[in-house]
């Protein structure tokens, strides 16, 4: 049994064991979380606002360390932010005084933005000058997947709200993260625009399958994106459930399954409601 | 054939003096702020002049502009103007530069440092409620009445404006912002460089703007402590023989060398911060 142990671990991209997080002014956001997610998985997290599913991934991130338990990625465990670990905020974020490319190519990390900022020996220039033009298909083949390529030198002031999403979302798919976190990405979007990403962003996870960890207070948002949606509870957070969504995809948002699944989960999170 | 010709003629008289209508408002468009800015000064120099003539006004005590502009036609003519502009400008770009070169480390390090700023701003904020002017003597004592007593304390009334606002400019970057860098590795001195830094620019720029205007007070303080060039020395000397002309020469040449120097960090900044969304007004 051992070895059959060993192979069920190694899928487990990230592992969560007994997650913790209280806060310095003594409120608990997540109590004994336990959770793991296999690579190519989407995986939706719904629940109330203040049911800590933020907090969640903000410790996923590495932007927040937990106050009890342990994170393992690939095993290992997680101590701070990573490059192959991406995040998409629920607000684009982009820095004002920067253009398009230059905002996508701070997805690279640090090591990627100086141009010939650094003098090197000559081999070392070479190699350097083989990143510079690495870096930059990189960055403008991942304008291009979001579709901006006719506002690659605008400034985020010349964006749309959905716009500016979209080059935030370039900024998270350059370096070819294997784990994709998303914090409520569409909610400050309007109805058509938030349908219209919510598909681009589908569409862009097909050719190369990245895990994706969306938290979400829509329940369709959830149900549209999840292998598996869980439902955290509120006060303290905990996983109240966890279902795994096996319809087709492209999920059809009106089939009565999907009806059914959507029915499930608000009864899950509210068992008043329905 | 006279009819037609005639015709496109006046036709044409009238595109082009509506063409040269056009270019005319947009003349007047340029050149009404600045006839606006200037109305009122000209009047007033006008009315000054007319009232030392009249004898209304005594001249010994406000002499008349045409006084001042020959005393200054006479002092750029002997090339004494140029020494003292030269000495003046250069205290007050060396003064700045080092103040400016130690408010920005100081500054961006309490700002990003906690640890620094609990070590340091509590030191400085106390050097900073001493009154400038209180320094001179010290100055004077520690290193002469010289050239180096002066930059000193120039740097010092540049220092601490350009110290306070970047170290707020440091500690009020959007905290979002700065996670995005740490979500995508940036750290330390990176962190500062690629984020922290250019989204306090807006900051530095308006200390920079604050510390050389303290600048331009400290050079007139520190040239008439004791100085035998300079437009401070100027004035002084003009109070010295009893020749106001001069004073006011002097008194002008600050407000234009304020006013270009302070034009010069306006362009900067309106250069730099291009990508600044806001309401101009």
């Amino acid at each position: 049994m051992a070895p059959l142990a060993g192979c069920l671990q190694g899928l487990s991209m990230l592992r969560l064991r007994k997650i913790g997080k209280q806060f310095e002014n003594g409120t608990t956001a997540l109590s004994e979380v336990n959770l793991e997610i296999a690579p190519r998985a989407i995986v939706s997290v719904v629940g109330a606002s203040g049911s800590g599913k933020s907090t969640l991934l903000r410790i996923i991130s590495g932007l927040e360390a937990p106050t009890t338990g342990e994170l393992f990625w690939h095993g290992l465990p997680i101590d701070g932010p990573r490059r192959d670990i991406g995040f998409i905020f629920q607000e684009p974020r982009l820095m004002p005084w920067l253009t398009v490319t230059a905002n996508v190519r701070l997805g690279l990390g640090p090591i990627q933005q100086g141009k010939g900022r650094r003098r090197l020996s000559l081999l070392h220039q070479k190699a350097s000058a083989n990143s510079e033009s690495l870096a930059h298909d990189l960055v403008s083949e991942a304008i291009r997947r979001v579709g901006l390529d006719r506002f690659a030198y605008a400034f985020p002031r010349e964006l749309s709200g959905g716009m500016a999403q979209r080059v935030a979302i370039a900024r998270a798919l350059v370096a070819r993260p294997s784990l994709i976190l998303l914090d409520e990405p569409f909610s400050a979007l309007d109805a058509v625009n938030r349908l219209k990403l919510q598909n681009h962003l589908l569409k862009l996870w097909e050719t190369d399958r990245p895990t994706l960890l969306i938290v979400t207070h829509d329940v369709e948002e959830a149900l549209v994106f999840g292998d598996r949606v869980i439902v955290l509870n509120g006060d303290p957070g905990r996983i109240k459930d966890d279902y795994l969504i096996e319809l087709p995809r492209p999920r059809n948002r009106i089939g009565p399954e999907f009806q059914y699944w959507k029915e499930t989960i608000l009864k899950s999170l509210d068992p008043s409601l329905v | 054939m006279a009819g037609p010709s005639a015709f496109t003629k006046a036709a044409a008289d009238t595109s082009s003096s509506g063409i040269s209508q056009t270019l005319f408002s947009v003349a007047w468009a340029r050149w009404r702020s600045a006839f606006l800015g200037l109305l009122i000064p000209t009047i007033l120099v006008a009315a000054w002049e007319i009232l030392v003539r009249l004898g209304q006004i005594d001249g010994s005590l406000f002499s008349s502009p045409a006084l001042i502009v020959s005393e200054l036609s006479k002092l750029i003519a002997n090339g004494a103007l140029l020494q003292h502009l030269e000495s003046t400008f250069f205290r007050i770009v060396a003064g700045f530069a080092i103040g400016v070169l130690a408010a920005t480390l100081l500054g961006a390090l309490t700002g990003f440092s906690k640890l620094g700023r609990q070590l340091l701003d509590p030191l400085l904020q106390s050097l900073r409620s001493i009154p400038s002017m209180a320094w001179v003597p010290l100055f004077i004592l520690w290193l002469g009445i010289n050239e180096n007593s002066k930059i000193c304390l120039i740097a010092l009334g540049v220092f601490f404006p350009v110290y306070l606002n970047l170290m707020n400019g440091v500690q009020n970057v959007d905290r979002k912002l700065v996670e995005v860098g740490l979500a995508t590795g940036f750290h330390g001195v990176q962190l500062m460089r690629t984020i922290v830094l250019p989204a306090s620019l807006p900051a530095y720029l308006v200390g920079l703007r604050q510390g050389l205007a303290l600048g331009w007070m400290f050079v007139v303080a520190a040239e008439i402590m004791g100085a035998s060039r300079g437009l401070g020395y100027l004035l002084i000397d003009g109070e010295a023989t009893g020749r106001p002309a001069i004073m006011f020469s002097a008194v002008i040449l600050f407000a234009i060398c304020g006013k270009l120097t302070d034009s010069v960090l306006v362009g900067l900044s309106e250069r730099w911060l291009r990508w600044q969304d806001v309401y101009k007004g």
